[in-house]
């Protein structure tokens, strides 16, 4: 079914050998012009392209710590050359976290140290080419941001940080890619990156009323734009659109219903992701993120409730007051944004919810930490609340949940493989490859404990698993939302379930 | 004086004031540079004693790396507490009278030497044998390992082989550090060491030596998680922010 190897899962991970240039042909589509210009950025190389990015990473050194001193203290130690699943999947050696880095690192060194200006064959320090800007936009879009390597490098030099400079680098010459620039705009434009206009917003909400009154006799509301409501949903637009992530949708809908409180979806911020972080943007990402502080202040929300989304939760949880902030006028009790899976875990832990865990009796579970709520957010005010508090929820809804392998979980959790502006058909190959780090640890569990399914809190793991599970004998109905399993088994007040177990039915 | 003495002489106050001024300039720039995002690798210390406690065991313990590859781990602690210890050692060439404590561990110096070039070696040896490592060594990367293994074993050397006039080294050196210079003994492996050292002193700022200073200035690392409690703003941001609204 396609076109390149896809990998062998191993009974246990082995670390491949290098090989040079094998993924040097995968690069995602260049945005055309009409993407580039919304963003502020050109449609096509400048003339002076050169300058304009030597120019741009010497703006970026000056503003982020990070860059300037990740590109200086690296020691070339190895420690993160096994850690990416991308290098585990590829074996390509510009996959190795510091490899990718060495790709801005030479061009750094070149026009910015003392050393790469006068002995740059010894510290391998190059020019920049034509040839160097191909290698970045191939190789910085084979890195999904996920931050594996930086937990395991001894000063925490985070790829990702690189990856985004470098994005930015290559927008600002014209070099920017077309399915993350392409959503961006339409974010502007219409509010959410499906690019699903206020009407349509509107059928579908409707129509989930009526399958959950179907399904249970209770009339659940999923309101849209309503003013003066308590909670404004803040949610990727896949919830409102595809399997698994609509299962998910309905399950916010009846913990909100249950909880009591009135809330509602806006349609000028009907969307979570922010794109502006996978391309290294600050601009872009706080023009996303205002939107949601606009719709907050125009609806009158006291509240800010985040879905199921990975990096839509590290942008809000560590960047949205940053960005948008101060957001004084939001209700001080609760924490500003709030995840789903806290305000769930909160009614669980008051009582507040009947669940009946024999509903999800079918299923064995496993949960996929997604990267960026693993080690780019928290949850619950407490370290490490992120790891426990989705699993809590799964483990009050289901009887059956065995956890992968320890080196693939937690903060050492492998990135689904189509995360940081990857989810593309024309990356493919590398997301594909790169799901099988994920795909081997799922096989020892399924033949462990039988595990059946997959939870995810995130957007686009749940899309990726959709898409790549099957090339690995899998099927891509496995992959679930955890807040569907909450669905499942949640039994709302004066529904037919409630009826049904209470044995009141008639 | 003699020309040896005069040339380190002028050598040891050119490596000093460079050691000295470019390190400090670094840590300038890096203090300087804004952080404009909470971006702590998770889950990370919610307070700053946490972060104090986080980066102590990095320094300390080297934690992440121990997590990450043990065989680093072993050799790259093995070099960096020899080096430690040896340093400390040397404080006796520099100081008068000698702090008691660097007399207590003159005797496990002398061990840590063998330490220092022992975990040098193991590093070393990855960077030819390890695929992975050898692909991202540099020539720099070589160098570097080769001149620290230089001056160990110019070093034991001296400890082991023909001993030095250690009395006139320290005199030299104190007279260095008093700004009057005295005669420096000219035996091979003593010029070979502090040669070496010189060189050693002169590419830190501007190497990936960098590290060492560095690893406290490492946003992933030094920030807290505390984004939903406090807002964290660049000013750059902030003008950012100030000319839209
Ligand atoms: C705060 C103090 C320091 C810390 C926390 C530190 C930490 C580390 C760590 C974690 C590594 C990577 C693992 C390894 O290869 O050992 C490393 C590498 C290295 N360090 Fe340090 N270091 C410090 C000071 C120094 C100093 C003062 C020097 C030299 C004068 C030095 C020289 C080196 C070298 C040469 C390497 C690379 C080894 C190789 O090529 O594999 N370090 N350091
Ligand atoms: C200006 C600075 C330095 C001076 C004056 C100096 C001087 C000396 C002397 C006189 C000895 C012989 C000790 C003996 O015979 O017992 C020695 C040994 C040694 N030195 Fe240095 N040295 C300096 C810097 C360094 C540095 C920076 C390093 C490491 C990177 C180093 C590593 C060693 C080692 C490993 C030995 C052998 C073991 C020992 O006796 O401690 N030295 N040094
Ligand atoms: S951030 Fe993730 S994808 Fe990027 S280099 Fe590091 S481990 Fe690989
Ligand atoms: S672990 Fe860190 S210091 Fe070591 S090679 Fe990777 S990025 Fe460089």
């Amino acid at each position: 079914m396609a076109d390149f190897e896809v990998p062998v899962l191993n009974e246990y991970p082995v670390i491949p050998k290098v090989k040079e240039g094998v993924m040097a042909h995968s690069a995602p589509f260049l945005a055309a012009e009409k993407f580039q210009t919304p963003l502020g950025f050109p449609g096509e190389l400048p003339e002076n392209w050169k300058e304009v990015a030597i120019d741009k990473m010497g703006e970026l050194l000056g503003k982020y710590r990070s860059l300037q001193v990740f590109l200086d203290i690296c020691v070339h130690c190895g420690a993160c050359t096994d850690k990416c699943h991308y290098y585990l999947g590829t074996a390509d050696a510009k996959n190795m976290p510091v490899a990718r880095q060495e790709l801005l690192r030479k061009v750094y060194r070149r026009y910015f140290t003392f050393a790469g200006k006068y002995f740059p064959k010894l510290v391998g320090a190059v020019d920049l080419t034509k040839e160097v800007l191909d290698d970045w936009y191939s190789y910085f879009h084979q890195c999904s941001q996920c931050r594996r390597c930086s937990v395991f490098c001894p000063y925490g030099i985070d790829t990702a940080e690189i990856s985004m400079a470098a994005r930015e680098i290559l927008d600002t010459v014209g070099k920017g890619q077309k399915y993350c620039n392409e959503i961006i705009g339409k974010v502007f434009v219409v509010g959410n990156n499906l690019g699903l206009p206020e009407p349509a917003l509107r059928d579908t909400l409707e129509g989930l009323e009526e399958e959950i009154e179907e399904d249970t006799g209770v009339k659940v509301r999923l309101p849209l734009d309503e003013k003066g409501a308590e909670i404004l949903l803040i949610t990727p637009s896949a919830d409102f659109f595809a399997e698994p992530h609509v299962d998910g949708l309905i399950g916010y809908a009846k913990v909100f219903h249950e909880a009591g409180v009135s809330w509602t979806v806006s349609s000028k911020a009907s969307e979570a992701a922010n794109f502006g972080m996978f391309i290294g943007s600050y601009e872009n990402m706080r023009r996303v993120a205002l939107r949601i502080r606009e719709a907050a202040l125009e609806l009158g929300a006291k509240r800010i409730v985040f879905g199921e989304c990975g990096h839509a939760w590290r942008v809000a949880y560590s960047f949205l007051d940053t960005l948008a902030g101060p957001f004084d006028f939001l209700d001080q009790n609760y924490p500003i944004p709030q995840h789903i899976c806290e305000f769930t875990n909160n009614l669980i832990k008051e009582n507040k919810l009947r669940l009946n865990k024999a509903e999800n009796d079918h299923m064995k579970l496993t949960f996929h930490d997604s990267c960026n709520v693993a080690r780019g957010a928290g949850m619950g005010n407490v370290e490490g609340g992120q790891f426990t508090i989705p699993r809590a929820l799964i483990k009050a809804s289901c009887n059956y949940f065995y956890d992968m392998p320890q080196d693939t979980i937690h903060d050492a959790t492998f990135c689904c493989g189509g995360g940081g502006g990857l989810l593309t058909d024309d990356l493919m190959e590398v997301r594909v490859k790169g799901a099988q780090p994920r795909m081997e640890a799922l096989k020892r569990v399924t033949e462990e404990h039988g595990v059946t399914n997959l939870a995810a809190i995130c957007a686009i793991c749940k899309s990726q698993f959709a898409k790549t599970l099957p090339y690995y004998g899998f099927t891509m109905d496995q992959i679930v939302s955890v807040h569907q399993l909450v669905s499942n088994a949640i039994v709302l007040k004066g529904s037919e379930q409630e009826a049904e177990l209470d044995g009141t039915a008639e | 004086m003699t020309l040896v003495t005069t040339l380190y002489v002028g050598l040891f106050y050119a490596a000093t004031i460079i050691l000295i001024v470019g390190v400090a300039l670094r840590i300038k720039k890096y203090a300087q540079t804004p952080s404009p995002l909470k971006i702590p690798t998770m889950p990370a210390p919610r307070t700053q004693t946490g972060v104090v406690m986080r980066i102590f065991r990095e320094v300390v313990f080297f934690e992440s790396l121990f997590r990450a590859n043990k065989w680093t781990w072993i050799f790259g602690y093995l070099f960096h507490f020899g080096l430690l210890l040896v340093l400390l050692r040397h404080l006796r060439y520099f100081t008068e009278p000698v702090w008691f404590w660097v007399n207590w561990i003159q005797p496990f110096g002398k061990y840590a030497a063998f330490a220092m070039v022992i975990g040098l070696l193991g590093l070393w040896g990855r960077r030819f044998l390890v695929d992975r490592v050898r692909y991202i060594s540099t020539p720099s990367d070589h160098l570097i390992l080769a001149l620290l293994v230089g001056i160990g074993l110019s070093g034991l050397g001296m400890s082991y082989l023909a001993h030095t006039d250690i009395v006139s080294v320290k005199t030299f050196f104190l007279g260095l550090m008093r700004l009057s210079p005295q005669p420096l003994p000219a035996d091979a492996f003593l010029l070979t060491h502090l040669a070496l050292v010189a060189l050693l002193m002169i590419i830190f700022p501007i190497s990936k030596l960098m590290h060492a200073p560095g690893v406290f200035f490492s946003p992933t690392r030094n920030q807290t998680d505390s984004s939903r409690e406090k807002r964290h703003i660049a000013s750059w941001a902030q003008q950012l922010e100030a000319g839209e609204r």
